[in-house]
């Protein structure tokens, strides 16, 4: 049998179901994997106690014939979500000790299904990043190398821990949150698979809020029926997020079985761009093969601003993060600088507190809000996102679902691309418009870079139609029949 | 439009974020960039656009106005910096 580690959800879960193991077994070989891992810098705080506590409680459930439909599975959770009782810092220095006295709906829903957390994933700080290294804890480590290069890649951001962990081998599968591509991007980095359900699809309460109208939490792992397992799990209406839609939760396992015989897939000219390798452009043909292979038809769409797509969340996200980073105050929880005064207090506990991107974006938001500016920048690039919005629904009268590359490069190394925010940025060029207009949308491994490192495509669905999405996912990952891994765990 | 060293430290002020003299010149290099970057929807008309106001077409959803949930005193100071009495404590605000 193959390591414990090795095994997708799937597999654990039905290993679990036929008692081949128990969950404390499954539970003990992941936290010695994590063990073994530490130079990937995936997790900001373990929880191996807290993980066997669980695991044995999922066991005493199997045991009386109850659970739920992740009992007893290892998973872990990006420490963007409050977990009672556990350290959550968002990556930030300014919530030093923060330990939150509640639990994220989404956290509560996963351990109601009976999933056991290994720890608090790393990630950049405050979600504000595309690989890793805003983090007030160091960058996590993406377990590839390039072929004969041994310098250390970056993980992609914002989760890219959760996305080095799943990637790894230290966890079956982990949470994630994404804004502007925060799910989608480390997961092409690290060759899995990543979620980002409709806007409104997983509850928001009680996940460290970074661009209100973007933040959507999804799942990692490595492969597409992984993610509709968590996904089922993760999702759901919550009376304490407003924006959350009293919709209910298919079973999207179900979903994966259909076949896509005269499903519409898109190809939007304007997603090639200057500078791509060529890699990435051949994948994505590559892509529309093989869903013409199966029967698909193969649409060319317009999708015309696109291209302003970025610039347009460089507005929006930053506006709402300086407006919802405003309580980091020193006052009520975390880091606190002491003053003369109460405003000298705010001004030294922030400027210690936040990193140099966060302070960046901080400034870009409360510019674009300040009086005289508002409609030229704010209100501009809400026009701009309702054209974009426009643009992917006059699309979907003509398709079910857009394919697209999920990033413009693989993985690059620590350290490149740091002195040039708009490089960074770039990072999410298509990513970012399925964000903006609210759509579900995954990553799949589809192949490699001349390189050797992994490479994604993107399905961007129609709004709450996420299971034609994993339908779609399904048919990346069955054709390209990705089964490389990386060599080592970073170690 | 360009931002100078007076508007940057107008801007760290709003921010509520201490920013040195001498890091000011920097930080308005950088904004500057990435301001001159998003510029370029100046271009797209937008005469006659709706803004986006929310992203999901969901009416906004009402409850009872009644309480439900308080008493939580313990719960919420746990986290403060410095705290007296089931009060947070900041600095003197009024003489």
């Amino acid at each position: 049998m193959a390591a414990l580690t090795d095994l997708t959800l799937a597999e654990a879960r039905a290993g679990l179901a036929a008692g081949d193991f128990s969950a404390r077994e499954l539970t003990q070989a992941h936290l010695a994997a994590i063990e073994a891992a530490r130079a990937l810098n995936a997790f900001i705080t373990e929880t191996p106690e807290r993980a066997l506590e669980m695991a044995d409680a999922a066991d005493a459930r199997r045991a009386r014939g109850e659970g739920g439909a992740l009992n007893g599975l290892p998973i872990a959770i990006k420490d963007l979500f409050c977990t009672r009782g556990v350290l959550t810092t968002a990556g930030s220095h300014i919530l030093d000790g923060f330990v939150p006295p509640y639990e994220s709906t989404v956290t509560e829903n996963l351990w109601s299904a009976g999933a056991v957390m290994l720890g608090k994933a790393n990630l950049d700080e405050f979600a504000m990043g595309s690989s890793n290294t805003t983090s007030h804890y160091g960058p996590a480590i993406n377990p590839w190398r390039r072929a004969g290069d041994d310098r250390p890649l970056v993980s992609g951001g914002s989760s890219g821990g959760s996305a080095a962990a799943v990637a790894g081998r230290i966890a079956l599968a982990a949470t994630g949150t994404d804004t502007g591509g925060s799910i989608r991007q480390p997961a092409a980095f690290c060759g899995i698979v990543g979620l980002k359900p409709t806007y409104g699809r997983c509850s928001r309460w009680g996940i460290v809020a970074f661009a209100s109208s973007l933040d959507q939490a999804g799942p990692l792992t490595r492969t597409v029926r992984d993610a509709a397992i968590m996904l089922g799990a993760m999702a759901g209406h919550d009376p304490r997020d407003s924006t959350s839609v009293p919709q209910p939760v298919p079973d999207y396992e179900a979903a994966l079985d259909r076949d896509v015989k005269g499903l519409r897939v898109g190809i939007p000219a304007e997603y090639r761009v200057d500078e791509m390798p060529e890699a990435i452009d051949r994948l994505w043909q590559k892509g529309a093969a093989w869903f013409r292979e199966r029967g698909a038809e193969i649409v060319e769409i317009d999708l015309p601003h696109t291209r302003h797509a970025l610039p347009t969340y460089y507005i929006v996200a930053p506006a709402e993060a300086s407006s919802n980073l405003a309580r980091y105050d020193g006052v009520r929880y975390g880091l606190c600088v002491e003053g003369e005064t109460l405003s000298e207090m705010y001004e030294k506990t922030r400027a210690e507190g936040f990193g140099d991107e966060v302070k960046r974006r901080l400034f870009i938001g409360t510019y674009v809000l300040s009086a005289g500016y508002y409609d030229a920048y704010y209100l501009k690039a809400q026009k701009l996102r309702t054209l974009i919005a426009n643009d992917f629904r006059a699309a979907f009268e003509k398709v079910d679902v857009v394919l697209t590359p999920t990033a413009p490069s693989p993985a690059f190394a620590v350290g490149e691309k740091a002195d040039d925010s708009i490089a960074m940025y770039l990072n999410d060029v298509f990513t970012v418009p399925a964000s903006l207009a609210g759509l579900p949308a995954i990553s799949v491994p589809a192949g490699l870079s001349d390189d050797r490192l992994p490479l994604g495509l993107h399905v961007i669905g129609k709004p709450f139609d996420e299971e034609t999405v994993l339908r779609a996912g399904r048919v990346i990952e069955d054709a390209a029949g990705f089964d490389t891994r990386p060599e080592g765990n970073g170690a | 439009m360009s931002i100078d060293k007076a508007t940057v430290a107008h801007i760290a002020r709003l921010a509520r974020i201490a920013l040195p003299e001498d890091a000011r010149e920097a930080v308005a290099g950088e904004l500057n960039n990435i301001l001159a970057w998003v510029e370029q929807l100046a271009e797209v008309d937008t005469d006659g656009v709706e803004p986006m106001t929310s992203v999901v077409e969901v009416a906004l959803p009402l409850r009872a106005d009644e309480v439900t949930d308080g008493a939580r005193v313990e719960e919420i100071l746990a986290n403060a910096p410095r705290r007296e009495d089931g009060y947070f404590v900041v600095p003197k605000v009024v003489e």
